[in-house]
């Protein structure tokens, strides 16, 4: 301990403390933004710094944070995922479909149990993860693209088990987790973290996280270290189907009801969350840290913007102009480290 | 041919990079109507000498006299102006584009209101391609080309940007011999019309065939200017490399007693391996604890080939056997599963710059000593063991592998196999860009690993590396296995000839 800590004060003796700043900004600048827009809410509302709104940001970033968890994986990979927002809608419909509807509800569903609902359900996101899989690696299609498709893919099939109509029983457990709470911990909050945690336990201790990060960061150099860099990104746009289909079923249950385009907002909000955050588009940098401060500045930021007297249609504008200066940072924190290391 | 007077002279040029000398006093003479040859090692100054010429090396000492005039380019579209054209080996054409709009790159026929007039660009380009003896579709996707006609329009293109005096990089080295003859008469044919050429080439045979002169360039310094007919090739090779009584000569002339082929079982064998237009027919066998040189110049396949070994490349044709067992490598994890670990010429291609030593050197390692949960302290020892075992500086395993100096990231690109040896380790141009220490850490440390065992390919555009690693040489020219030595007393300029 003594040893590494002294070579870290001569490494950063010899390469400047600026150096180091420089190689840590994209840590640094979320975290800053985070505080800033704490203490800006915090002062110009007396309403926003209580326990109570506390708990509603926390419920609020939920459902980003589930789809988050896997869009940290594929970003970390340097490859996107469009799809998530409609593959958490599909999958939210589908446990919908396959759940016993009142009888005023015009949908021609198959009721199963619960249990049978859940697991097709997960099937459903699997399958679309792997058709995801499948077209980027073996076919070669750019992921933004085949993930474009796939969003499309996943709206039309909720748009033919919908019909246009809405459903609102989900299976209990889905309820539960969804709507319910326990000690007043709303269980979505916990979920969420719990996902969020095995996301970061996955990418930090074990041998596939590394490898997503050895992927993003220079995919040639692990070709030519004889791994299987098209299983890995294979497996990375399965976990964020799967991670998407989590966010659906419990999106469902925490609104309340399944339709079609309920979680549309949803695909901007994430992956702000994870850029904003400070992981790196260009991959192999960043990780869930970044993701969860990129979660609660965008929660903080729309939750503030409701507590002070602002136009609510500037409230949109704002939000842009936050995202924008978000990725001149990380674009600009990249280069920052490319020249600190040189 | 018209007996010329000089169009470009040079004298006492002298460059360098960063207080390194590439020419050294240089006096040159182009004659209007000439094909000039211009021979030497890699390194020896002939492209930065060209590269003066052509307008893209501004910054140099010594004079540049253009038909008697003393002038200077300041860039490639200058000297183009002036008249001087140069097709690099890389060809700069846009492969989707047709064969017309590639001759008129930039420069397309176009109406007052700047609409691109296709029939004329069709027509003007169709007359100038005859004019040269070509009979190409102008509308042609230039892509769908073979190599040769593909080179023959980008030299067109330089004609009609109004060159007079054309450099030629390498222009054979990806061409059959067909289109090798059908170059040739163009050059010719150009000669007859009164332009001048400047042809660079490691290929000598093609150079005495074609060039009316002969420049040999060694160390920065141009050693010889004869005519052709005047000329041999043997001659020619050992002004590039030095004669006896030169200063670096006798390393270069010294002989090296190879090996015959041991009784050692053999680990990969490969019958009749096939790809494309980069390599056909490759045959060899590789031992335990022997050392394999495959040499040839730049675009004889042997890139394709040491990648093709390593599941990179899928060939066409052609069976790989491992420890006597056929396998079809799919991919390069299924090639590491096999036993074959392979370090590419690039760094870029096989270090994570942003990552620590240890992570580096463990990447390929992963798999065995971790099954779910990755063992840093476990990684972190394979890291010292390495560093000690090939004196990585400096020796930490924290360390970011972009701050290592060249030498040491191209250790630790070894490194990074050796913690779990494979069966054979491929080195592809493993002391590229070295000093001399550094190259003599390599010698060593793959001396070493053959005492343990390793079956090891070497391959190389360098003939000291070759020569001084391997046990047996295998030659490739042109995508083929031209020469085998083994058994016997060879020298750099006998391994020259075979190329």
């Amino acid at each position: 301990m003594t040893a590494s800590v002294t070579d870290e004060k001569r490494r950063a003796r010899r390469a400047g403390v600026g150096a180091l700043l420089r190689g840590q900004m994209r840590n640094i600048a979320p975290f800053l933004t985070l505080i800033c827009l704490i203490a800006f809410f915090s002062f110009a509302s007396p309403s926003f710094p209580t326990l109570d709104n506390v708990g509603n940001i926390l419920t609020q970033v939920s459902v980003t944070g589930i789809i988050a968890v896997g869009l940290t994986f594929v970003i970390l990979c340097a490859e996107i995922d469009l799809s998530i927002a409609s593959v958490a809608n599909a999958t939210g419909i589908v446990v919908a479909y396959f759940t016993a509807q009142e009888s005023y509800v015009n949908i021609a569903n198959l009721p199963l149990p619960g249990a049978a609902a859940i697991a097709l359900a997960f099937l459903a996101c699997t399958l679309l993860g792997l058709l995801n899989a499948f077209g980027i690696t073996f076919i070669g299609i750019p992921s933004f693209i085949m993930t474009l498709a796939m969003m499309q893919i996943a709206a039309g099939i909720s748009a033919l088990l919908v019909r246009g109509q809405i459903a609102y029983k989900v299976p209990d457990l889905v309820a539960t987790l969804g709507a319910g709470s326990i000690g007043g911990i709303p269980w979505i909050v916990i979920v969420a973290a719990v996902l969020l945690l095995a996301g970061h336990l996955v990418l930090t201790y074990t041998r596939f996280g590394r490898y997503v990060y050895i992927v993003g960061g220079n995919r040639e150099a692990a070709e030519y270290s004889g791994l299987n860099v098209k299983l890995i990104i294979g497996t990375v746009m399965v976990i964020s189907a799967v991670s998407s289909g989590i966010a659906g079923m419990l999106g469902v249950a925490h609104f309340g009801s399944a339709q079609q385009n309920e979680f549309d907002t949803y695909l901007l909000d994430a992956i702000a969350a994870v850029v904003v955050g400070g992981t790196s588009l260009f991959g192999g940098r960043g990780g869930i840290g970044n993701t969860i401060v990129g979660l609660f500045v965008l929660g903080v930021l729309n939750n503030g913007l409701d507590h002070v007297k602002i136009d609510s249609f500037l409230k949109i504008l704002i939000r842009g102009l936050i995202l924008l200066a978000a990725l001149v940072i990380n674009v600009y924190a990249q280069r920052l480290r490319e020249t600190a290391e040189e | 041919m018209e007996t010329g007077a000089p169009v470009i002279e040079l004298v006492g040029v002298s460059k360098s990079f960063g207080g390194v000398a590439a020419l050294r006093d240089i006096d040159f003479v182009l004659q209007a109507g000439e094909i000039h040859g211009l021979v030497g090692e890699n390194g020896a100054g002939k492209s930065t000498l060209m590269k003066i010429i052509a307008g893209v090396h501004g910054d140099y000492v010594g004079e540049l006299r253009l038909d008697g005039r003393e002038t200077r380019f300041r860039s490639a579209g200058d000297a183009l102006a002036a008249g001087v054209g140069m097709v690099h080996q890389e060809l700069s054409i846009a492969p989707d584009l047709s064969v017309g709009e590639n001759v008129f790159l930039g420069t397309q026929p176009v109406n007052k209101a700047g609409i691109v007039q296709w029939r004329r660009m069709v027509e003007d380009a169709r007359r100038l391609l005859a004019g040269l003896g070509l009979e190409i579709d102008p509308r042609a996707r230039i892509g769908d080309l073979p190599i040769g006609l593909q080179q023959m329009v980008e030299i067109a293109r330089v004609l009609f940007s109004g060159a007079r005096i054309i450099i030629l990089d390498e222009p054979t080295s990806a061409l059959s011999p067909p289109e090798v003859e059908r170059l040739f008469s163009l050059l010719r044919r150009l000669r007859e019309d009164g332009r001048s050429i400047v042809f660079i080439s490691h290929f000598l045979d093609d150079i005495l065939r074609v060039a009316d002169t002969v420049t040999v360039f060694r160390n920065g310094r141009r050693i010889a200017t004869t005519p052709a007919s005047e000329t041999r090739k043997a001659a020619l090779i050992e002004r590039m490399i030095g004669a006896g009584h030169e200063e670096l000569g006798e390393s270069y002339r010294a002989d090296i007693r190879l090996a015959s082929a041991s009784a050692a079982p053999v680990v990969l064998q490969a019958s009749n391996l096939s790809l494309g237009r980069a390599y056909r027919d490759v045959s060899l066998e590789l031992r335990e604890g022997e050392v394999l040189g495959l040499y040839g110049f730049m675009g004889c396949g042997q890139i394709e080939l040491v990648r093709t070994l390593f599941g990179k490349l899928k060939p066409d044709g052609g069976v790989l056997r491992i420890a006597g067992t056929e396998v079809r490598l799919a991919s390069t994890s299924a090639a590491r599963r096999a036993g074959i670990a392979f370090v590419p010429e690039s760094r870029r291609s096989m270090l994570f710059h942003a990552e620590p030593l240890y992570k580096n050197t463990s990447v390929s390692a992963l798999e065995r000593i971790s099954r779910l949960f990755l063992k840093p302290a476990r990684e972190r020892e394979m890291a010292h063991a390495q560093i000690d075992k090939l004196q990585i500086r400096p020796p930490r395993a924290e360390a970011l592998v972009g701050s290592l100096s060249g030498g040491n990231q191209q250790k630790v690109g070894l490194a990074k196999w050796l913690s779990f040896p494979p069966k054979v380790l491929i080195l592809s141009e493993p002391t590229r860009g070295m000093d001399v220490g550094a190259k003599e850490d390599v010698v060593r440390i793959v001396r070493g690993l053959r005492a343990e065992g390793l079956a090891i390919l070497v391959a190389s555009t360098e003939p000291e590396t070759v020569l001084s690693l391997a046990d047996r040489i295998m030659v490739m020219k042109k995508g083929a296995v031209v020469r085998e030595f083994e058994n016997e007393v060879i020298s750099k300029d006998r391994l020259l000839e075979a190329a």
